[in-house]
């Protein structure tokens, strides 16, 4: 590679490079995610249909229809139940798996492995052998259920010999929220892994000089210390969860009837099967103030915990 | 075909007898180096409990996995008939391997999704190494804006904008082709990389750019030949996980391309291979194995290196 030189341009002043090096991926992130979302709000606003393309104004017709809809405040309930109750979950696994994967043991390596398989693998595929394990007649939990006596003629959950876990309305919630949190817990885990890793080491000897316990040092020092970490990863798992379709795209369509119907599932079977578009944009706008108001809250809660 | 017939029909058996004999060895091998046998097996006993939390939190993780490759060799017979998933009463088969390979668009799924992933790596690469540079060293506040600006974006999730999208990529007239997916992809793409790269990127100790300086080259050249160089691992590692994105997204994949032969992996799979009410258990349960171990391992090796990228970028930003 020769020298570097474009005559008299000043490679070397600081701002103008910088500014020359940002440009090019802050105008197509601009582009393809700001004029699409303008253009959500603009659709939000007006009659379009996969057929019918020009853009008529008609108002807040479409939030108003949609907000009023039935389905539309079952929709958009289950989507906030769904997230809420998994976080929980999430977080408690998460904070003891990123302690257990912080510290050294024999078989660490393929433990690892075994363990983010659920993050690792795209959720569509995944979903695949879920799908299998909790298939209404061959379900290999059924199976090992049977087995115990547990279900069949007289068994303690059911005379069936099969729960039928996803056709039934209850188990077919517990089965999404449960594979969510299955899904999911890595990746908050590798967060907190992060946030542990980050805490000085002169700390961790401090507590160490003083005779402090494994426990003590886990509860007292490392968890505080990783609290903002641990608001991240909670945001993080929050708005992937929020915004998912792909879990019950696969597993259920929203059945049984709409008892896992959540926002972004609705918006595609209005926006694209239906062919309403306008009508789609409106039900995923629905979701925008919420997430924009959780991003806020929480960043606002880390960055005041890192001043602390 | 003998080999894989033996493991699968007595598989319990031969997994208990691995897990024994690795627990044995590594007593034996401790016991021989240390030359205190009782010492060691009481270690064992009391880390038992430690190893029961990994064992049980493992087997939640692995369970569809596990029962993905377990049913992937078996006969319709086998799986269908009074069935009992956990043992193989039939001779294991490969055809519906053969089926997968053969007789559905699989292939067709990893060329346009491997098309896809690495054309998107590259745009994502050109566009936020220079980017990442920029907020780590050379912006000031307005720069610090501009990365949470950034960060936003990233968690900006794609059912919030699919139907714009769809609208804009019927509009270029790229519906129904991977090009269209070349495009969007990059929008999650570059917020990430640029996040995890910028952590690299500070890693550098700024004295190194200083001398490059000194030594007369330019900002340009400092970026190029001594920044760039140092941070190859962690670069690498984001051409990982940036690809393993474009692997995972599903929605944008699912509605901008409807032409089978055009699909990717994670749309084609649950898509395509089942028609209607008729699903090809065995090789559906294959095609999601095949992809998912590899990419666990492509994750497992590079865990360490993301997990410093986030730190840096996180923490000390």
């Amino acid at each position: 590679m020769g020298r570097l030189s474009l005559g008299s341009f000043p490679l070397d002043n600081r701002r103008l490079i910088g500014a020359l090096f940002l440009t090019p991926a802050l105008l197509y992130i601009v582009l393809l995610v700001g004029f699409p979302f303008i253009l959500s709000i603009a659709f939000g606003f007006s009659d379009v249909t996969v057929g019918n393309t020009d853009l008529s104004f008609v108002g807040f017709r479409n939030f108003l229809a949609v907000w009023e809809n039935d389905i539309f405040r079952q929709v958009f309930e289950t989507t906030i139940r769904f997230t809420l109750i998994s976080q929980v979950f999430i977080l408690i696994f998460a904070n003891i798996l990123a302690v257990i994967f912080t510290q050294d043991f024999t078989g660490k390596w393929f433990a690892r492995f075994i363990f983010i398989l659920p993050w690792a693998t795209p959720v569509s595929l995944a979903m695949i052998g879920w799908l299998w394990m909790l298939d209404t007649k061959y379900s290999s939990i059924d199976y090992l259920l049977l087995q115990l006596g547990l279900l069949g003629r007289g068994g303690l959950l059911s005379d069936n010999r099969n729960l039928f876990w996803l056709a039934a309305p209850d188990l077919a919630q517990i089965s999404v929220i449960f594979v969510q949190v299955w899904r999911m817990t890595p990746l908050a885990t590798v967060i907190l892994m992060a946030g542990l890793s980050s805490i000085p080491t002169d700390i961790l000897d401090q507590a160490e000089v003083d005779g402090s316990r494994f426990m003590r040092t886990l509860l007292q020092i490392k968890l505080p210390l990783i609290l903002p970490i641990m608001v991240i990863a909670l945001l993080f798992s929050m708005i992937t969860m929020f915004g998912d379709m792909t879990v019950v795209y696969v597993l259920t369509r929203g059945g049984p009837v709409d008892y896992t119907r959540v926002l972004g599932l609705y918006s595609f079977q209005v926006g694209i099967e239906g062919g309403n578009l306008a009508q789609g944009a409106a039900i995923s706008l629905f979701a925008f103030p919420l997430l924009l108001a959780m991003a806020i809250f929480m960043l606002r809660t880390a960055s005041r915990a890192e001043v602390r | 075909m003998n080999v894989l017939g033996f493991v699968l029909t007595n598989f319990w058996s031969l997994l208990v007898l691995a897990f024994l004999g690795l627990v044995g060895l590594r007593i034996g091998w401790r016991a021989r180096r240390y030359g205190a046998t009782r010492k060691e097996l009481r270690y064992v006993l009391r880390r038992s409990p430690f190893y029961f939390v990994v064992l049980v939190f493992c087997f939640f993780a692995a369970a569809p996995f596990f029962i993905m490759f377990l049913h992937t060799f078996k006969t319709d017979g086998d799986l269908y008939r009074r069935p009992q998933p956990f043992v193989y009463r039939q001779e294991p088969t490969l055809e519906h391997l053969d089926t997968l390979f053969n007789n559905t668009a699989y292939l067709d799924f990893i060329r346009n999704s491997v098309l896809v992933g690495v054309a998107v790596v590259i745009i994502t690469l050109l566009l936020s190494l220079p980017a990442a540079y920029a907020l780590a060293r050379l912006t000031g506040r307005w720069g610090e804006r501009a990365g949470i600006l950034m960060f936003l974006v990233y968690l900006v999730p794609p059912t919030l904008l699919f139907i714009p999208m769809f609208r804009i990529v019927v509009l270029l007239g790229l519906k129904d082709s991977p090009l269209s997916l070349i495009v969007v992809y990059p929008s999650f793409t570059v917020p990430f990389s640029m996040w995890l790269l910028q952590g690299f990127f500070k890693a550098v100790p700024p004295e190194l750019e200083e001398a490059a300086l000194v030594d007369g080259y330019n900002r340009v050249e400092a970026f190029l030949r001594v920044v760039l160089p140092l941070s190859l691992p962690g670069i690498i590692s984001t051409v990982v996980f940036a690809f393993t994105l474009t692997l995972h997204e599903f929605i944008y994949g699912l509605v901008f391309i409807a032409d089978t032969s055009q699909r990717t992996l994670s749309v084609g799979v649950p898509t395509e291979l089942i028609l209607g009410d008729v699903y090809f258990w065995q090789p559906l349960l294959a095609a999601a194995l095949i992809v998912a171990i590899p990419v666990g391992l492509a994750y497992n090796l590079f865990l360490d290196s993301l997990v410093q990228g986030f730190t840096m970028g996180a923490v000390k930003g």
